[in-house]
């Protein structure tokens, strides 16, 4: 019975963490939140959601939830920033929201600071906040919800094409102990609205930090939104993020998530197709090393008819790494004609990393087209000898074609800075040198 | 040179080449020969390097380096080509930049500079013509959805570009039908010169035809049981290889 009170005692030890933080009692919502995650607790290894992260034994090793002293100034933040792209910059440094290194120059786009906008009762901020997440049946969205202390709200107006990306900076401090943030965004895209938002992790400093995030994103008739989650940290980050999108009538959302570096990630990311003619492309790719963990479990749900969606998801897993993929498709009974594909694709370089990959579609209309395939291999030694074959040594052979498996994610991406930019990361992983 | 001495080499738990003796000189055109199984493709991937093999006995000296110790690239970069008897598809590597890198790993090795792209694609436009591939071909990722004639055209068309001292190939003529067979043949032919070599592995005496050997050899049970010149392969091909094995059993 040590895993469940392990998990119970981890429970308690946050839930009091929370109550330190942060007075729940002054808070209805607050308290509620509490209550559910105390009900809940934080899933033991034996949760059907959780059988390949054990975030209740990561937790509880790699953390203590006390309060930590506060860290020094954080020194320069510029090696963080990607370069060469114009864009609006948001930065939060240990989940605050620091406005000396922020810069938001376009008219186009309203960014607002979400508890700001919450307590000044702004109208588009109160009408969707806390709609979308399921925050009473998840552990961890109930910890967020109880403890979320900052965050963006970004809110592009009818018929505006935001033409600069917006950059959300996570930066965490930890040269001096164990850092936690919980951060919640809103971003609302009006009708026939357009924006791209792209947010990168990263910290100085050798504590272990974890950082909690639900985003919630609402995405209105025949808008555009693209997403870009970028986990390229030191390996003492541990993450959980909820992306909760919400996709009304003939919207089109793409996301890309791209897993490099850090310690430990469990990323949720839902898009609920509420509408018809909806396009959605989720991509994903994790070069994994060292002892990552990078979870990824999407969910599509496919409510009304007529709806696309498409995942591509790869992997390349070296040393002891440990990937998990789950995907999860719903297509509601009246969802009709719903096309829906997923392909989740690894390459395992050693015999100690793993991938526990899964396919789960659930559909209750019967005039559907979906597929769904899984591959795991190691790397092919035919192709290898052949291309050695031709004069090429070995290590640029391997480079050659983990390249091109990755690149078949990075082609996907339509922004020209992005794309050199996330090109550039993988072929300096991979050592590309043809 | 290349020079092979009593070669022995086996596969999991079979050995498939029983002690091979074989000299071949710049300028000459050899042809293997035999029934299936007899070894043949095996001798074409052990001189390339494939690593599944395991020698066991025997020496193999290419321009007076010992080959055995060379991986597949440092073979290649010594002047060893081998065609494949079925060309890999490799996604996602597109295959003029597959060539460009190939080359210039050689050229480096040779102590030439790498050649800048204007160049690269220059030299590519030349061999192309050479032996007739498609631009549209190359265009493309490496040999992905390529037809049987046209993977091999690509390599012929890669032995074309990366001028090796001996190119090894290795039923290159199975699968072609008769045009694509001649465009091959004088692909190569067109390639041979005094100061290289080739080796023509096959099955059948067609191929001969178009490119015509000095020497050919006949291969059983992983020796070479009759050496001949370019009758020999006449002769294999109106009488079969039965008669070789009875030779070979009464021998």
């Amino acid at each position: 019975m040590s895993v469940l009170t392990t998990d119970k005692n981890i429970t308690t030890q946050i839930a009091s963490f929370i109550k330190q933080k942060v007075n729940v009692d002054a808070d209805p919502i607050r308290k509620e939140a509490l209550e559910d995650f105390e009900r809940l607790g934080i899933p033991h290894a034996k949760h059907e959601e959780y059988k390949y992260t054990p975030i209740a034994r990561v937790l509880e090793k790699n953390f203590s939830f006390t309060p930590s002293p506060a860290s020094g100034p954080i020194g320069s933040i510029d090696q963080f920033f990607i370069k060469g792209i114009d864009a609006d910059t948001i930065v939060f440094i240990d989940g605050v929201f620091s406005k000396d290194h922020s810069k938001i120059s376009s008219s186009d786009v309203k960014v607002l600071n979400l508890k700001e906008a919450i307590d000044s009762k702004n109208e588009i901020a109160l009408q969707h906040f806390g709609k979308y997440a399921d925050f009473r049946n998840d552990s961890l969205s109930a910890w967020n919800r109880a403890a979320w202390t900052e965050g963006v709200f970004i809110h592009v107006a009818d018929k505006v094409s935001v033409a600069k990306p917006v950059i959300i900076y996570h930066i965490t401090n930890a040269t001096d102990g164990e850092v936690t943030a919980f951060n919640r965004n809103l971003f609302v895209v009006g009708k026939s609205a357009q924006v791209t938002i792209i947010e990168k992790y990263d910290s100085t400093g050798k504590a272990n930090h974890f950082s909690n995030f639900v985003t919630e994103v609402v995405v209105n008739e025949n808008a555009g939104f693209e997403h870009y989650s970028i986990q390229n940290d030191q390996n003492n980050r541990f993450q959980r993020n909820l992306t909760q999108i919400y996709q009304k009538n003939s919207s089109r959302v793409n996301t890309y998530t791209f897993t490099l570096n850090g310690k430990f990630y469990r990323n949720n990311l839902n898009l609920i197709l509420d509408g018809e003619g909806i396009e959605s492309h989720m991509y994903g790719l994790y070069l994994l090393n060292g002892d990552t963990l990078a979870d990824n479990h999407t969910v599509v749900d496919h409510m009304k008819p007529n709806s696309f969606s498409n995942e591509l998801y790869k992997g390349i897993l070296d040393d002891s790494s440990k990937g998990v993929f789950n995907g999860k498709i719903y297509v509601r009974p009246q969802a009709q004609k719903t096309n829906a594909y997923q392909n989740n694709r690894n390459v395992l370089l050693t015999d100690t990393a793993s991938i526990n990959t899964k396919p789960q579609l659930e559909i209750w209309a019967d005039d559907v087209k979906c597929s769904h395939g899984c591959t795991t291999g190691q790397i092919d030694e035919e192709a290898l000898f052949y291309l050695q074959s031709r004069g090429i040594n070995k290590d640029t052979a391997r480079a050659m074609m983990l390249y091109a498996f990755a690149g078949d994610v990075v082609d996907h991406v339509p922004n020209e800075k992005m794309k050199e930019y996330i090109d550039a990361l993988i072929s300096d992983r991979l050592h590309k040198d043809f | 040179m290349l020079s092979i001495k009593n070669l022995q080499a086996k596969i999991d738990d079979k050995q498939i080449l029983n002690g091979i003796n074989l000299e071949v000189k710049a300028g000459e055109v050899h042809a293997i020969m035999g029934p299936n199984g007899s070894g043949k493709s095996t001798l074409a991937s052990v001189l390339a390097g494939r690593e599944e093999y395991e020698i066991l006995e025997g020496e193999v000296t290419f321009q007076g380096k010992d080959l055995l110790e060379l991986s597949p690239d440092e073979r290649a970069r010594e002047g060893i080509f081998l065609a494949f008897q079925y060309p890999v598809e490799i996604p996602g590597v597109s295959t003029i930049n597959f060539m460009k890198t190939a080359l210039n790993q050689i050229r480096t090795h040779r102590g030439q500079p790498a050649l800048d792209a204007v160049s690269f694609l220059q030299l590519m436009k030349e061999k192309m013509k050479l032996v007739e591939i498609d631009q549209s071909l190359l265009n493309r990722a490496l040999n992905e959805g390529f037809s049987g004639g046209e993977k091999k055209r690509n390599e012929i068309f890669q032995m074309a570009m990366l001028e090796p001292k001996l190119a090894i190939l290795d039923e290159t003529d199975s699968g072609l039908d008769i045009d694509a067979l001649k465009i091959v043949s004088n692909g190569v032919n067109k390639l041979r010169s005094k100061n290289n070599a080739v080796i023509v592995v096959t099955h059948y005496q067609r191929l001969l035809d178009y490119i015509v050997p000095d020497f050919v050899h006949v291969l059983y049970k992983g020796k070479i049981v009759k050496s001949g010149t370019k009758e020999l392969a006449l002769e294999l091909e109106a009488k079969g290889y039965d008669w070789i094995k009875d030779e070979v059993s009464v021998g």
